[in-house]
Formats: structure tokens, C-alpha cells, sequence
């Protein structure tokens, strides 16, 4: 027996981390795409640019075919490489997240909706604080995706205290919008379409959260809500 | 409370692996009797060239019967015969011109247990091509050295080539194996439950090296373990046997799909443990 | 009222087959071990007794010399010594290969008429007598020939030892896996071809064994001897070696003269001395038998042996 050659150990399960790899890989990439989309439909509302949030609501079919396709290369890999432990809750984490994005992308697409429903109407009031939340919302996301690549626990448990930032934001925007409203009820139709887009960036926010709980989940096993959030 | 301004776009995508790779081999109504009983019947299948294409199916279907017919193992039990037709490259291996030990050149095999020759692991590589010929011995040095390093076993054992292959684990003594096979240099290797007499780490290491090796060849793996099935295989065929106990096959696909939308209502039961 | 329990009554259940069970068992293995050393006693009683009687005949002289003329103390049994050797070796060369390819006719085919009928002669064969093999072959060679022959002794030792090597060749093939034999074939190999540089080995260890076993055996058979080999006082192997190196003779003709002439045997000495009227020689006759004895046991131990550095060189 002291004779027995060794076996050298190199990791013996390539195949199923090359499919985590690409899925890491598709998952930040649907996250860009989404992260370009809440930036591009806030821009397009603020410049009244019909083209391009026409293009938007055109780009987000592809999201939804990405998300779905990251779906099943996770079930894929699930039925197939029979992940445990850390691989199971990575995978399941995706899953979620790429739920989470695809959301997301729905609302950028329901700014553009709005966008196009107001056509040639003015925007009620210059746009300030709007496009504040969707820096901020696009920035939370971004971050909160990296961290989950990473698995950079730390980030993940403060980026749910930003959104803090972006619920105040959101209450600064509903007021100043049912002042107008108050003054003149004529205006409650375009009113009201901003209330939706800062609705729609609020939403944002909260679904970045998501995101990081899903984080420290995959990162430590740990499933419980960060922050309370969730004003509306 | 979600808005429901947006339009909600369902797609119903159809997720089918598009790897329409050529034909290595090709089955046409082939059926294998043993005597009067037939053991398999119009088994129909083709197996693509540079895949790992794994047969799973309960006790008893015949998983190993087909595969024994693929390399003519089964001309061994005398009172087997074939009918049907088993192609290798567009060539009928029961034709008549052609010749056994050809066939089994091209179409190697891998047992479920661990099979080295009681002789040392450079004569177990080296036992295929001396039959064939193959005596200098620097030639017969490159085709162990070759062989050892394709199976993932050359640094383990490079110090040790004249020492007995029993004296390798049970893992290693299957990759031995595996280098055996590859040193005539075949092109289809056929595996009979390779990994079912070793522990998961050693497994997986088999599945592994299963997953380089189908770079160069054409792999076919009969296995129990659905799971492993699931691991390793691009293409999963899943038998039966029916009612007069003959072995047959119910649905054929890729593996992605086996596992996760099987059209036969026997094989969704089969892997997902309702029943074998 | 007290309820015991159906666990109490388990626990005193329990207690009570404790006591009884040490009881039993100290009585059974104090019974058995008192059986082996009953049956093991006349086995140590033999080998002591020989050694007692035959130990003071030793001497190298004993080894070395021809037997001086009856009457006349000293001289040896060396002539009976190389007979017994040359006798032997001639019947395992001539049992060896064709034990070893019928058993490999018969492992493989099992179920045929030659290989039902090849088991069956077997049993047959190892079952005749002894003595019966030595008249058979008296009629087969020392007859035609007409004079008797370490060769016809040969024969005759042959013939008794090749039931134990099919056998025991059989029996150890049918161990080797048949996936051993099938990843042969599959590599294109032909079945001669994987017989012998396969099967042939990783059998190797117990034929050896087998053929150990057998020569053990033969070594100690008198009575096809008588018939065959008849006995010579007078063989002297190192003077038939040396005349025929002067005479420019080749290895053949010296191979002949030895094969063709009576020899003595181990065996066959002890029987005829121990039979004669002289003292000098029934005591060597017991000198006689402690070398036979001592023969037979190096044969068999060498065997296990065999066995051990085998498996151990296989385990690495």
C-alpha cells in the first residue's frame, strides 16, 4: 500500500465550472444591456427622442430572449451536472437574478411606453430629479453585479442602504408633482406619466436589493431581506 | 403593487441543440438474438462523430448487448447472431469481407471493472500494438508515452512504466485501461460502465478525461447512473425492454433535452426516479 | 404490583445468554483447539521419529557416495538422489504442456463432449492406482523396448502427476476474470495469442503451485517405479557426464544414455534397504526417508512461498 502511486488532483469538474463561467459571463451582459436601457429610456424621455424609445422597447425582446435562455442553460446544468452546496446556490441565485434584470428591463421599457404615449406633448417640467434616480438606480445595479460576480459581501450589505437615497428622491418628485396637480388639475394627464417613470426608477432600486440579498445567499447561504424598502 | 403598463412579451423559444455532427455510426433495424430469444429488437440509432452518446435504461434492457454488438464482442457467445445493420463510416462491420480484428482495432472498449493484464503498465499500453506488429522500441516508447499522457495518467506513472499495473488504484488502474485501448488508436471507444466500480472522486475524473478524449474520438458509454448519463453525454439514448423481454430503444436526443423534456412519458420516469 | 418490562426483560435476557454465551464458547474452543493438536499429532510424530532415526545417517558422505557393497558400513545415496531428480524432471516436462493446454481446452469449453469427457478422464485418472500406471507403462515402453528406463519411469510419474496439473490449471483459469480475456480480444487479439500472453499469466501463480503439488507427489511414489525404473546401485550420473564429455559425445547422446538406463529413485531405495537383512543398510534406508521427507516439505513450502512473493509483487 505505501507503494501506491499518488494520483495528482487536478479539479474534476470542469464541465460544470465552465457552465457557472459562461452563465457569470451571460448575467453581466444582461446586466448592461439593462443598466444601457433604464439610462437610454430616462434620455430619450428627456430629450423627447420618439426613435430612440422605440428602439428601447424594440431592445427589450432581446433582453427577454437572454434571460431566457440563461434560464435554461441553468436548468440545464442543473438536470445535467447535479450541483451541490455553493454550485446549487449560485445557480439558483442566477436564476433569480436574471428574473430580477429582466424586470428591470421591463420598467426602462415602460419609461419608453410613456415616451411614446406623450408624443408630441412637453414634458411638465424640466426633468432634474429623474434623471438623478436613473444614475443612481443604473450605478446601484451595476455595482450590486459586480459584487455578485465577485461575491463581494461587503458591497452587497451596504448597497441596500442607498436605496434610501432613491426613495427620498422619489418623494421629492411625487410631491413637487401633485403640487402642480393641485395648482392646475389640466395637467394631471402628464403628471401623471412622470409619476409612473419615477415610480418605474424606484422599482429599480428595490429590485437591486434583491440582487444583493441574492449575493450574500450565494456568497454565505444566508437568505434573509437587507433592508426594509418598499415604500409603494 | 406592479404596473402593468408594460407589455408583456412571452416567448416560447425552442432551445434545441443544434449539433447536427456527421455520422460515425449507424444502426439499422438491428436486433440481437442469443438462440431463439431476442435480446434486442429494431434498435435504430446514429451516433455522431466526436460526441459522447451515452445508452441508459433499466436492468436487464440490453444496454450492454447493443454495446457489445458495436465492436462484434457478442460474436464470442456462440449461440448469438445479428440481424440489421451495424455501420461504421457507411461500412456494414457484420458484412462479409470484413474483418473482426479490424473492428475491434477501430472500435475499442473500456470494461466496468478495471482489467489491466497482470504485466506491467508499459506492456499493458504496448500490448495492442505489438499484436499489431509494432516491435522497435522506440516507436512502442512513443505510443505508451502518448497514450499515457491522453488517458491523464503519464505524470502519475512516467517513473514507474515497468512496475505492475495491479499496483495502481482501482481510478487508476481504469485510466490504464483507457490508455490501452487508446494505443491502437481506434476511433470509436466504447465504455461499459467505466466508472462503476470506482469512488465519486475517481469518477469524476473518468468523466472528465471522457469529456477531453471526445475531442479525438467517438465515444459510446453504457451506464446505470442516469446522473452520470446527464454529466458526460451530448446524445442520451434510453431502452426498455417490452413485453417479451426484448430490449428496445424509447427515445433518443440530446441530453439536454432527456433530462429536461423527455417526449416519452417511460423515460421522464426513468430519470426522474419513479421507476429502475 | 411490579410490571417489568418487555425492555427489562430483553436487558435480563440479554445478561442471562451473556454468562451462558462465555461459558459455550470457552468450552468449544478449548475443544477444538485440543482436536488440532490431536490431528496435528501424528503428523509431528512422523516427522520427529524420521529425524530421530534417520538424523545420524547423515553425513556429507551420505550425499556424495555410491553405496559400498552390502555388508561394508559408510557409502551414500547419491545415486538414488539424482535418479529421483532425473526421474522427476523428465515426468514434469512431459506432464507440464500437455496439462496445461488440456486444461485451458477444457476451461474454455466446459460444456463440450471433449471437454465433458477430458473431466471426467481426469477424475478417472487421479483415482487409478499407483502401481496400476507403473504396469501400464512397463507394457507401453519397458516392454517394446526391452529394458527399463529413467524414461519409462518418467512416463509413468507423468502420467499420475497430469490429472493434478489439469486440475489445478483449470481451476485457476476459471479465476481469471473473463473481462481480462474479453479486453484482449477487443483489442484485436486472437485467442491463442490472449491465452498465453494473458490468461497463462495471471494464472501463472497457481499453475506453478499446482505443478509444485504434483512433483511433491510424484516424488514420493514407489510403486510405478518398480515397474519401470527397476533400480541400479551402480548409476553414476557424473561419470556417464565425464566419459561422455571425453568421448566427444553431444549433449543428446549423454541426455539419451541417462534417459535410457535403470535408475534408482528415492523411494525405490528405501523400500529395497529397508526390506534387507542388513542393519547398516535398514538404518540408511531411515537416512533415506528424512530426505524424501525433507524433499516433499521444501517442495511444498517453496510452493506457498511462491504464493506470498507473487502476491505481494502484484500488490507492488
Amino acid at each position: 500500500m505505501e507503494n501506491e502511486i499518488q494520483e495528482t488532483q487536478p479539479s474534476v469538474r470542469r464541465t460544470l465550472e465552465i457552465e457557472i463561467q459562461e452563465l457569470r459571463d451571460d448575467l453581466l451582459y444582461l446586466g448592461s444591456m439593462v443598466e444601457k436601457q433604464i439610462l437610454g429610456a430616462v434620455d430619450s424621455l428627456k430629450q423627447r427622442d420618439l426613435v430612440s424609445s422605440q428602439k428601447i422597447i424594440d431592445t427589450d425582446f432581446e433582453i427577454n430572449r437572454n434571460r431566457y435562455a440563461i434560464e435554461e442553460k441553468v436548468m440545464i446544468a442543473i438536470a445535467t451536472q447535479q450541483p451541490m452546496a455553493h454550485d446549487l446556490r449560485l445557480l439558483a441565485s442566477i436564476l433569480e437574478i436574471s428574473g430580477e434584470l429582466e424586470r428591470m428591463g421591463d420598467y426602462a421599457k415602460g419609461i419608453a411606453t410613456i415616451s411614446l404615449r406623450m408624443k408630441d406633448e412637453p414634458l411638465l417640467k424640466p426633468l432634474i430629479d429623474i434623471p438623478v434616480m436613473a444614475q443612481k438606480g443604473a450605478d446601484m445595479l451595476h455595482r450590486a453585479l459586480t459584487a455578485f460576480i465577485n461575491e463581494d459581501i461587503e458591497v452587497a450589505r451596504a448597497i441596500p442602504e442607498e436605496d434610501d437615497v432613491v426613495d427620498s428622491l422619489y418623494a421629492q418628485v411625487y410631491r413637487e408633482l401633485t403640487a402642480f396637480i393641485m395648482q392646475d388639475p389640466t395637467t394631471i394627464k402628464r403628471a401623471n406619466w412622470l409619476l409612473w417613470v419615477a415610480h418605474n426608477l424606484e422599482r429599480v432600486s428595490d429590485r437591486v436589493t434583491n440582487i444583493c440579498e441574492r449575493t450574500i445567499f450565494s456568497a454565505t447561504g444566508e437568505m434573509r431581506e437587507t433592508v426594509s424598502k418598499n415604500l409603494g | 403593487m406592479e404596473m402593468n403598463m408594460n407589455i408583456e412579451v412571452k416567448q416560447n423559444k425552442d432551445f434545441t441543440v443544434n449539433e447536427m455532427a456527421e455520422i460515425k455510426v449507424r444502426t439499422s433495424q438491428l436486433s440481437v438474438y442469443y438462440g431463439k430469444f431476442r435480446a434486442l429488437t429494431d434498435i435504430n440509432m446514429e451516433i455522431h462523430d466526436r460526441k459522447i452518446t451515452a445508452i441508459i435504461g433499466p436492468s436487464g434492457c440490453g444496454k450492454s448487448t447493443l454495446l457489445r454488438s458495436f465492436n462484434r464482442m457478442n460474436d464470442l457467445t456462440p449461440s448469438a447472431h445479428v440481424e440489421g445493420k451495424i455501420e461504421l463510416d457507411g461500412e456494414d462491420i457484420y458484412g462479409k469481407n470484413v474483418d473482426v480484428v479490424d473492428i475491434r482495432r477501430r472500435i475499442g472498449m473500456v470494461f466496468q471493472r478495471p482489467n489491466p493484464f497482470p504485466k506491467s503498465i508499459y506492456d499493458n499500453v504496448a500490448y495492442g500494438p505489438r499484436l499489431y506488429g509494432i516491435r522497435q522500441r522506440n516507436h512502442l516508447d512513443g505510443i505508451v508515452e502518448s497514450s499515457l499522457k491522453q488517458s491523464a495518467l503519464w505524470d502519475e506513472v512516467k517513473d514507474k512504466l515497468h512496475q505492475s499495473g495491479m499496483s495502481l488504484s482501482g481510478g487508476q488502474q481504469q485510466r490504464l485501461c483507457i490508455a490501452r485501448a487508446l494505443a491502437v488508436q481506434p476511433e470509436v471507444i466504447l465504455m461499459d460502465e467505466p466508472a462503476s466500480a470506482l469512488d465519486p472522486i475517481s469518477t469524476l475524473r473518468i468523466e472528465e478525461l471522457m469529456h477531453d478524449l471526445a475531442k479525438s474520438y467517438t465515444i459510446i458509454i453504457v451506464t446505470h447512473n442516469m446522473q452520470q448519463a446527464a454529466r458526460v453525454s451530448d446524445f442520451t439514448a434510453m431502452m426498455m425492454i417490452d413485453e417479451t423481454r426484448s430490449g428496445r430503444m424509447i427515445e433518443y436526443n440530446t441530453t439536454n433535452i432527456i433530462f429536461t423534456r423527455p417526449q416519452d412519458k417511460r423515460t421522464e420516469d426513468y430519470v426522474t426516479g419513479r421507476f429502475g | 404490583m411490579t410490571t417489568t418490562s418487555y425492555s427489562e426483560l430483553l436487558k435480563k435476557g440479554v445478561e442471562r445468554r451473556r454468562v451462558s454465551r462465555k461459558g459455550t464458547n470457552g468450552f468449544m474452543l478449548t475443544l477444538t483447539g485440543a482436536l488440532t493438536v490431536l490431528a496435528l499429532i501424528p503428523l509431528f510424530w512422523i516427522i520427529g521419529y524420521v529425524f530421530y532415526k534417520g538424523g545420524s545417517t547423515l553425513n556429507l558422505a551420505f550425499f556424495t557416495q555410491l553405496p559400498k557393497p552390502v555388508g561394508m558400513t559408510g557409502g551414500g545415496v547419491l545415486h538414488a538422489i539424482e535418479g529421483s531428480l532425473i526421474v522427476t524432471f523428465l515426468a514434469t516436462i512431459m506432464a507440464f504442456i500437455p496439462g496445461v493446454l488440456a486444461a485451458f481446452y477444457a476451461a474454455r469449453n466446459p460444456n463440450t463432449v471433449l471437454g465433458i469427457g477430458l473431466r471426467f478422464s481426469t477424475d478417472v485418472l487421479s483415482g487409478v492406482p499407483s502401481i496400476v500406471v507403473g504396469l501400464f507403462a512397463y507394457a507401453l515402453i519397458v516392454k517394446p523396448q526391452g529394458h527399463y528406463s529413467a524414461l519409462a519411469g518418467g512416463v509413468a510419474l507423468a502420467i499420475l502427476m497430469v490429472p493434478t496439473i489439469i486440475r489445478t490449471t483449470e481451476e485457476m483459469l476459471k479465476l481469471v476474470p473473463t473481462n481480462l480475456r474479453e479486453a484482449s480480444l477487443a483489442l484485436g487479439a486472437p485467442e491463442w495469442k490472449t491465452s498465453i500472453s494473458v490468461l497463462l499469466p495471471a494464472a501463472m501463480d497457481g499453475v506453478i503451485t499446482g505443478v509444485l503439488l504434483a512433483i511433491a507427489r510424484a516424488a514420493g511414489e514407489t510403486a510405478p517405479l518398480l515397474f519401470t525404473t527397476l533400480g541400479n546401485e551402480r548409476f553414476d550420473l557424473g561419470t556417464i557426464i565425464s566419459s561422455g564429455v571425453t568421448n566427444h559425445q553431444s549433449i543428446i547422446q549423454i541426455l539419451g544414455r541417462i534417459f535410457s538406463s535403470p535408475i534408482d529413485s528415492l523411494p525405490l531405495t528405501l523400500w529395497k534397504y529397508a526390506g534387507m537383512p542388513y542393519p547398516e543398510r535398514v538404518q540408511q534406508a531411515w537416512g533415506v526417508a528424512l530426505i524424501l521427507l525433507i524433499l516433499v516439505l521444501a517442495t511444498n513450502i517453496l510452493a506457498r512461498v511462491w504464493i506470498e512473493i507473487r502476491k505481494r509483487k502484484l500488490r507492488g
